[in-house]
């Protein structure tokens, strides 16, 4: 097994591949022959088509091979979570209500990977519809992390962390709602990133919340992230809450930012994230690993100040009125009738029977517990003091942002307050598992681009360091994520991950 | 169906009363029959045993999100959304649906080319 190829980022494989070192099938190959081996434990994966993705690799090669021009990312295997709608490839978002459907057309993402001449090695694994921080949601197994397969991998987009950081993929797309690219990204030791919400489409990707849903890269470094990013986004006339903008620079934004000169630039370190008074629930070596980033950035020549933000203490109960409000109604969709499961259609029953039995066969716990939530904050009477005040405090929250970017240029915290804890311990406490997202919040209501990198071990596990700037400033957190990446790299004398590998060599 | 009916007055006007109305003195507390019958609208059936675990998680959740009613949110506007664009339009020509039989192979049941679903309306 060739666990060479496998251990590289991207922007390496597409030098090889570029130049002739190494061919698509070979590289796929590399991939489906990992996954083979490693994927009955870490269970990053929900559907797997070697054929396919073979077949589509040898297309790439034989059109290099003609001499066609290719794209950068031509010939690159790529994982997506099943949030997206792929064309006749089974897609599920974690859930048994959508089991053995095959979307008729593509996402707009998926789309643009294809035409990039990518090669999809897979689907990933996912909490039922994106809806957890750990992907033991997920109605058809868990996930486990690679560092160490007793824990999780975060969520909801686990799948994708654990088969990237796992090298069962050399990147791959999730989405995050109120954390679930940039959570699992650092409890795995990966680079994420959610865009500023509008930026990249949200066509074909199945709805959790639609105000706050964003796709966005995770990858095994920032630069590969910000290639991936580019590759995806930009306007969409099929998704009406795209911004019609250019695709912003971020490669070249990654690219110097690894030179580590980040003189003027003005950091604001958020207290009501893990700072004085609001420490609870963060673990020491978070901590202490965050503050040691923020020395780093200072050494660099960046301004460093503490911000306050009073508005983030109420991003949590916001977010989770406003998430399951929107996924209440998002869901009335899965009614099995259209598409998917349909259960007790004998002849007898009528349509709201069967509605009702195939949702309660088709949904797990933290769906339907959602769904009752939700229903309830937007039920008549409860609907001012529940979600209308959620949607006042997204404004709260906002203006927080907004007088914040008066002073500094971007906005740093821990990413999660933990690291990744072990599989079972919180699935029965609900609001356990929220605490996980209380960092990664605020971005996500008020729309702005976030980034997690990792920045060092707690425990022997990844903690990730989160980076908010203004919208349509995601150049900003891939900026400063590199020069991040770029010293400790150094400092260490190796990259992140691949204290993984000697780890799980050794 | 009925609209939801709340377990007590609907708090109508704006803030600040709804604010007040909340938390209920930090017992917003669901019942078996509240879940019950928020379930119903959702077109959800739960066995009683979810009835009696989602009451109780429920509660302590409510308890928890019921935290937004101590902002002052006077004169606060609500913010519904990101991005504020509004009337996003495009032009006004024919492009291609999915294929009906592509469509109808995914359903759960089909006949005569269309989607075929359940008795709609009872005997009476």
């Amino acid at each position: 097994m060739n666990t060479d190829l496998t251990n590289l980022d991207a922007a390496e494989l597409g030098r090889r591949l570029a130049v002739g070192e190494v061919s698509s099938v070979e590289l796929t190959r590399a991939y489906l022959d990992r996954i083979a081996a490693e994927d009955d434990v870490l269970g990053a994966y929900l559907h797997v088509d070697a054929d396919a993705a073979l077949a589509r690799a040898g297309e790439v090669d034989a059109a290099r091979a003609a001499g066609e021009e290719l794209g950068p990312l031509a010939g690159l295997p790529v994982a997506l979570k099943d949030v997206f709608v792929t064309e006749g490839v089974p897609t599920t978002s974690g859930s048994r209500i959508l089991q053995g459907w095959r979307p008729p057309y593509d996402a707009t993402v998926a789309a643009r990977l294809k035409d990039a001449g990518t090669v999809l090695l897979g689907k990933t694994n996912m909490d039922e519809f994106a809806m957890g921080s750990s992907t033991e949601n997920s109605a058809y197994r868990p996930t486990r992390n690679p560092w160490d397969t007793d824990r999780i991998p975060g969520g909801s987009s686990g799948g994708s962390s654990a088969a990237v950081a796992g090298g069962l993929a050399p990147w791959a797309l999730g989405t995050d709602t109120g954390g679930s690219i940039r959570q699992p990204a650092a409890v795995t030791g990966l680079v994420g990133h959610k865009p500023t919400y509008g930026s990249v489409s949200r066509y074909g990707l199945i709805a959790f919340s639609s105000s706050l849903d964003q796709a966005g890269p995770m990858a095994r470094t920032v630069l590969d992230a910000a290639v991936l990013h580019e590759a995806v986004g930009g306007h969409d006339p099929r998704d009406s809450t795209s911004i019609d903008v250019p695709v912003p620079v971020l490669v070249k934004a990654a690219q110097e930012g690894a030179h580590g000169e980040l003189a003027g630039l003005r950091v604001g370190v958020v207290r009501e994230l893990g700072g004085d008074g609001h420490a609870d629930g963060y673990d020491a070596g978070v901590l202490d690993r965050v503050r040691e980033t923020v020395e780093l950035l200072a050494g660099m020549g960046a301004e460093v100040r503490e911000v306050s933000c009073p508005a983030f203490d109420l991003a949590l109960p916001a977010y989770y009125l406003i998430a399951p409000s929107e996924a209440s109604s998002n869901l009335a969709r899965f009614e099995g009738m259209r598409f998917g499961l349909r259960v007790g259609d004998d002849g007898s029953r009528s349509l709201e029977e069967v509605m009702s039995l195939t949702r309660e066969q088709g949904f797990g716990p933290e769906v339907k517990r959602r769904i009752v939530l939700g229903t309830y904050a937007l039920s008549a009477g409860y609907y001012d003091a529940y979600y209308g005040q959620a949607q006042k405090v997204r404004t709260l929250i906002t203006r927080d942002f907004t007088a914040a970017f008066d002073h500094v240029d971007v906005l740093v915290s821990p990413t999660s307050p933990t690291v990744a804890w072990p599989i079972g311990a919180r699935v029965d406490d609900p609001l356990a598992m929220y605490a996980a997202d209380l960092c990664t919040l605020p971005a996500s209501l008020a729309g702005l681009p976030a980034i997690s990198v990792p920045c060092g071990l707690s425990d022997g596990l990844p903690v990730g360091f989160q980076v908010m700037a203004p919208a349509l400033a995601d150049d900003r957190c891939y900026r400063v994520g590199a020069a991040v990446e770029a010293a400790l790299d150094a400092a260490r004398g190796h990259r992140f991950l691949d204290g993984l590998n000697e780890r799980t060599t050794a | 169906m009925s609209t939801p009916s709340p377990q007590e007055p609907a708090t109508a006007g704006p803030e600040p009363q709804a604010a007040t109305a909340l938390g209920r003195e930090g017992t917003a507390g669901l019942g078996r029959d509240d879940v019950a019958h928020l379930a119903r609208l959702a077109r959800l059936a739960l066995a009683d045993e979810e009835l009696d675990h989602f009451a109780g998680q429920l509660s302590a959740v409510l308890d928890a999100v019921a935290e937004v009613g101590k902002a002052d949110v006077a004169d606060v506007p609500p913010m519904t959304h990101a991005v504020p664009l509004t009337n996003v339009t495009r032009d006004d020509v024919v492009s291609p649906s999915l294929p009906r039989d592509v469509v109808l192979a995914q359903a759960p049941a089909a006949e005569d080319n269309r989607f075929r679903v359940p008795q709609i309306l009872g005997e009476e």
